[in-house]
């Protein structure tokens, strides 16, 4: 008894193991045969788009909505098929790099224009060098997110949206304030004035806000008055930072004094970009820059806003031109089908009847004046200013401005909140060229 | 262990002194051959399943990180060996000094609240009265939430803009003004993360103290409360001496856990303000996602593991020194 009852266990223990493997080995081979069943279909030659695969996309959340729209009206009109999965933004880096340790990145996946160099140089992108030179309008594609994305001469990614820095003027507080809502600011003073005129609205109302807490959101709002001064924040190769500059302590200047008076609403200094736009969408703020994407989001709150160029503190106007650009993964299987995606995106139809109507920014300057922007003034502003724009470069961006633990962020900060403007410009100078010759 | 002078041993085991004597008392039988072979065989199959998980979740990872830590690995392509590139360029990361510090204050501010506090409850729920079966169960609950959520909400509640905490403490006239706890100042972002860890981890280090105070004979407390001894006697004499090695196994994972802190940071504070609180793990996983340098992320993390093996094992030869006196 003793003895058959361990060999009854074996038996038993034998059939379920061999089961069991029976079972893994089904599965196995079931979608190793799908897997080749749909790389198959893709068609690995270079001639013309394959049919009837399955694309997959990854994009970050805060330009979701632009990229779903282009992905609805590709798989409407073609038998390819998008899949498109969208991560946090804070969180979409890392998972990137987590994927690409992994060789588990999609066809396609976006990043934000000022990651692109990084990605570029670590490989992560297919070479569409020669894919984007057969295209009829590649001259009119915004030229730079095009050096944005290249390295070493060849192209890894290309436009796919554009996000420019805009100031928004709430017109309701500059009627009550006593202020033209027609004229809005032509010099970073002027802001200053017009903001600290709202400001006496008194109550819940205040005069600017900022994302205090926010590398991102600082650069993209404040770098475009020191270009609009004839200024620069780093050189164009992207290794050496000017951010203490006459040029970039006077607009800095200004801001800190807004904070200091309290026409900045108090929460600026904690703002790290979570609750920038229910802030605007809330109808308390007098002036304060922000995305252009985000107009539509601020007018459907009942918001009556303008929009205004990002001035400099002597006048002239210049954005940052922000936004992603998308490149196909360099373990891709599906390299022809992922190019017919992209390539729709940039095209006539899709940038017109997609982009342009959604009040979007289109990534091609020969369609600026498309029947959909010319209806709306503030499009034709944002459209203006495009041309005055700079996105800057630099391979090692994120960690040195972008990151919370970024010397940017603790520059801006400084500059900001912190008792000396010219000793934060200083330091944060030594600091961010250090982290910008840290090539990893 | 002692069941193992029972069994039948191996002319080799038994050649040493005590062998030879137990030899003599016990006279046993040698096993047929082939049972001896399957109970190797089923020692085999018990063995392996927990040697195959650590195997493939310890120890080839931890070859791998080793492996890493000596390599420049890009995120795609071939690793190239670089040695001691990646371990000085810890030395020269500006942020890392000043994480190493923040490290070693949250884990002695948390050590030191964290285990005061689990001991507390611990001693108020250790003898069985009415309600307190309730008591245990509701110190206990914050560790049935996970920590990642657990830190959710606790942003969600400290919150200036939707945060309940701030208009009570205004209602109850304990604060005039909104205060930003979580990134207001290093002191408000500190004292936040403390009390999240508090919250989260008394009940389950409390449960941990309970079973150590539980398995202390009432004899010795009946005998000491005969000699007269007040409770503050009883406690340093008899309770906190024989609770020691539960106390230690406590200490070690409170310790190992806060070096090792990273979620909390994450979520509730990101690092901030102004990098007041960026804990070492946050380092690393900044150099791994964030600068993409997984070769020195690695290089930090073997560092971090060399320093926590140190102090693992500094404790536990303190606590067997002092156990043999």
């Amino acid at each position: 008894m003793i003895r058959s009852r361990p060999r009854a266990v074996r038996r038993v223990l034998g059939a379920v193991l061999a089961t069991f493997a029976l079972t893994v080995s089904a599965a196995c081979s079931s979608g190793g045969g799908s897997h080749t069943a749909g790389s198959g279909g893709s068609g690995s030659g270079s001639g013309g788009a394959a049919k009837g695969v399955t694309i997959t996309l990854w994009t970050r959340a805060a330009t979701q909505s632009q990229t779903q729209a282009l992905v609805d009206a590709y798989n409407s009109s073609h038998a390819n098929h998008v899949v498109i999965t969208s991560y946090p933004n804070d969180q979409y880096p890392a998972k990137i790099a987590s994927a690409a340790g992994a060789r588990s990145l999609p066809d396609i996946f976006t990043s934000d224009v000022v990651f692109a160099p990084n990605y570029a140089a670590q490989g992560l992108w297919t070479d569409v060098s020669s894919r984007f030179a057969s295209l009829s309008f590649k001259d009119k594609v915004a030229p730079s997110f095009i050096k944005a994305a290249t390295n070493g001469g060849k192209l890894f990614a290309v436009p796919h949206d554009l996000d420019l820095s805009v100031m928004y003027y709430n017109k309701t507080l500059y009627k009550q304030a006593g202020l033209d809502p027609t004229k809005p600011p032509t010099t970073l003073a002027e802001y200053a004035a017009q903001a600290r005129a709202v400001a006496k609205l008194g109550g819940k109302v205040h005069g600017t806000y900022e994302g205090g807490n926010c590398g991102g959101c600082i650069e993209f709002t404040t770098w475009p008055s020191i270009w609009a001064d004839g200024g620069q924040v780093m050189n164009a190769d992207g290794t050496t930072s000017s951010i203490d500059s006459p040029q970039a302590t006077a607009v800095y200047q200004i801001y800190r004094s807004l904070f200091a008076d309290g026409t900045m609403a108090p929460g600026a200094k904690q703002e790290d970009g979570t609750t920038w736009l229910s802030a605007l969408q809330a109808g308390e703020i007098g002036i304060a820059p922000g995305p252009s994407s985000w107009l539509n989001l601020i007018e459907q709150k009942g918001v009556d806003i303008g929009v205004a160029p990002i001035p400099g503190v002597n006048g002239g106007t210049s954005t940052f031109v922000g936004g992603d650009v998308a490149g196909i993964s360099a373990t891709s299987k599906n390299a022809d089908a992922a190019w017919d995606f992209l390539s729709w995106c940039l095209d006539d139809q899709a940038q017109v009847q997609v982009v342009a109507k959604l009040h979007e920014i289109i990534a091609r300057t020969d369609l600026a004046q498309n029947q959909y922007a010319v209806k709306d003034p503030n499009v034709v502003t944002i459209n203006q200013v495009l041309a005055k724009g700079q996105t800057p470069y630099a391979l090692n961006f994120n960690a040195t401005y972008n990151d919370p633990q970024s010397p940017w962020t603790t520059t801006l900060r400084g500059a900001f909140f912190g008792p000396s403007l010219a000793g934060a410009l200083s330091s944060g100078q030594t600091a961010i060229t250090a982290s910008l010759k840290q090539q990893g | 262990m002692q069941s193992s002078t029972a069994t039948p041993q191996s002319p080799a085991s038994a050649a040493g002194p005590g062998g030879r004597r137990l030899g003599r008392r016990i006279r046993v039988r040698p096993a047929p051959r082939g049972r001896n072979r399957r109970r190797e065989l089923a020692g085999l199959g018990y063995a392996t399943p927990t040697a195959v998980v650590v195997g493939l979740l310890f120890l080839a990872p931890l070859v791998l990180v080793c492996w890493m830590s000596v390599n420049h690995w890009p995120l795609l392509g071939s690793p190239s060996v670089n040695f001691p590139h990646n371990y000085t360029s810890v030395a020269d990361d500006s942020l890392i000094g000043n994480a190493a510090w923040f490290t070693v204050k949250y884990t002695l501010v948390t050590t030191v609240v964290l285990f005061a506090v689990a001991l507390g409850l611990a001693l108020l729920v250790q003898h069985p009265r009415p309600g307190v079966a309730l008591l245990r169960t509701a110190f206990f609950l914050p560790a049935a939430v996970g920590f990642a959520t657990a830190s959710l909400l606790f942003l969600g509640l400290l919150s200036n803009a939707i945060g309940p905490v701030n208009p009570l403490l205004q209602d109850l006239g304990l604060i005039n003004k909104p205060v930003d706890w979580i990134t207001g100042s290093p002191g408000g972002a500190l004292g936040s993360t403390v009390t999240l860890v508090t919250w989260r981890f008394a009940g389950f280090n409390m449960l941990i103290l309970l079973t150590g105070l539980q398995a202390i004979p009432s004899e010795l407390y009946e005998a000491a409360r005969m000699d007269g001894a007040n409770r503050l006697q009883t406690l340093r004499r008899i309770t906190l001496p024989l609770l020691r090695p539960t106390i230690a196994l406590v200490l070690i994972m409170m310790i190992t856990g806060s070096l090792l802190a990273f979620d909390q940071f994450y979520i509730l504070t990101k690092g901030g303000p102004d990098n007041s609180t960026t804990s070492v793990v946050m380092i690393i996983v900044r150099d791994a996602f964030v600068r993409f340098d997984l070769g020195a992320a690695a290089a930090l993390s073997v560092v971090v593991l060399g320093i926590l093996v140190l102090l693992n094992v500094l404790q536990l030869s303190l606590l067997r020194r002092r156990e043999e006196r």
